[in-house]
């Protein structure tokens, strides 16, 4: 059972408390959050590293050389 | 500006780890918290970031963040939690902490509760990061409990400690 450290700082007194169910659920519910916010940002990055490649292979097309896109 | 700094608590981590470090009942005899942090999650990865909760309240919560690992830079934001600092995790170079500083102004005011958090988590090793975040509770309430916690769901790993601090204008 995951436990939490609680210290009271009236009476400096440092307790080791067992998490409610309230708790060790909003515990998953945070880490269900985190997971669904880092993999939306992963699909954005990944979308905007497409578009990077795309438009520096039409720039290439165009003849423009490695160092004038790095340039850009 | 802020000239005096009074320890009020301070914590350390056993050895079976914590899922959170809270400071209960702080007297609201200070203009402003702060809270110093070393500390290192068992989560399996390089990093873990790390939430703010005040009063054990996880609504009304929203932040913004910044960070760069020195090669390249991101930010992102939240719209359900105070995300105000990272730590080293369980991939980290073994036996490193990382360090941080979150600072709650005007705590006991009947405003909103704005909140920044400076971070670090260098470790010699392939991925570090340095974090600048800026949180807001929009509760009015006075802060009377501080957690921090890891948003992952992971704990905080033994002999990681935090220090509350009171902070007075004069």
């Amino acid at each position: 059972m995951p436990t939490k450290l609680i210290i009271n700082c009236e009476t400096g007194e440092q307790t080791e408390v067992e998490l409610t169910a309230e708790e060790i659920a909003q515990r998953e519910a945070d880490a269900a959050a985190y997971a669904a916010e880092q993999a939306e940002r992963e699909a954005v990055e990944q979308v905007k590293a497409a578009a990077k490649a795309s438009a520096e292979a039409k720039l290439a097309a165009l003849g423009l050389t490695a160092e004038e896109i790095s340039a850009l | 500006m802020a000239n005096t700094y009074t320890l009020i608590a301070s914590s350390t981590v056993g050895s079976g780890g914590s899922a959170y470090i809270e400071f209960s009942s702080i007297p609201s005899t200070y203009t402003d918290l702060c809270v110093v942090f070393s500390a290192r999650s068992n989560r399996s990865a390089d990093t873990d970031p790390i939430n703010l909760e005040l009063n054990g309240s996880t609504i009304n919560d929203s932040s913004r963040y910044l960070y760069g690992d020195g090669s390249s830079a991101a930010s992102g934001s939240s719209t359900s939690q105070t995300e105000i600092a990272r730590m080293p995790a369980a991939n980290a170079t073994a036996s490193t902490f990382g360090n941080g500083l979150i600072y709650i102004p005007n705590y006991t005011s009947s405003n909103y509760k704005s909140s920044s958090g400076d971070s670090v988590t260098e470790n010699n090793g392939t991925t570090a990061y340095a974090k600048l975040s800026a949180g807001l509770w929009s509760d009015t309430s006075a802060v009377t409990s501080v957690k921090i916690t890891s948003q992952t769901g992971n704990n905080f790993v033994q002999y990681s400690t935090a220090y509350l601090y009171g902070i007075k204008n004069s």
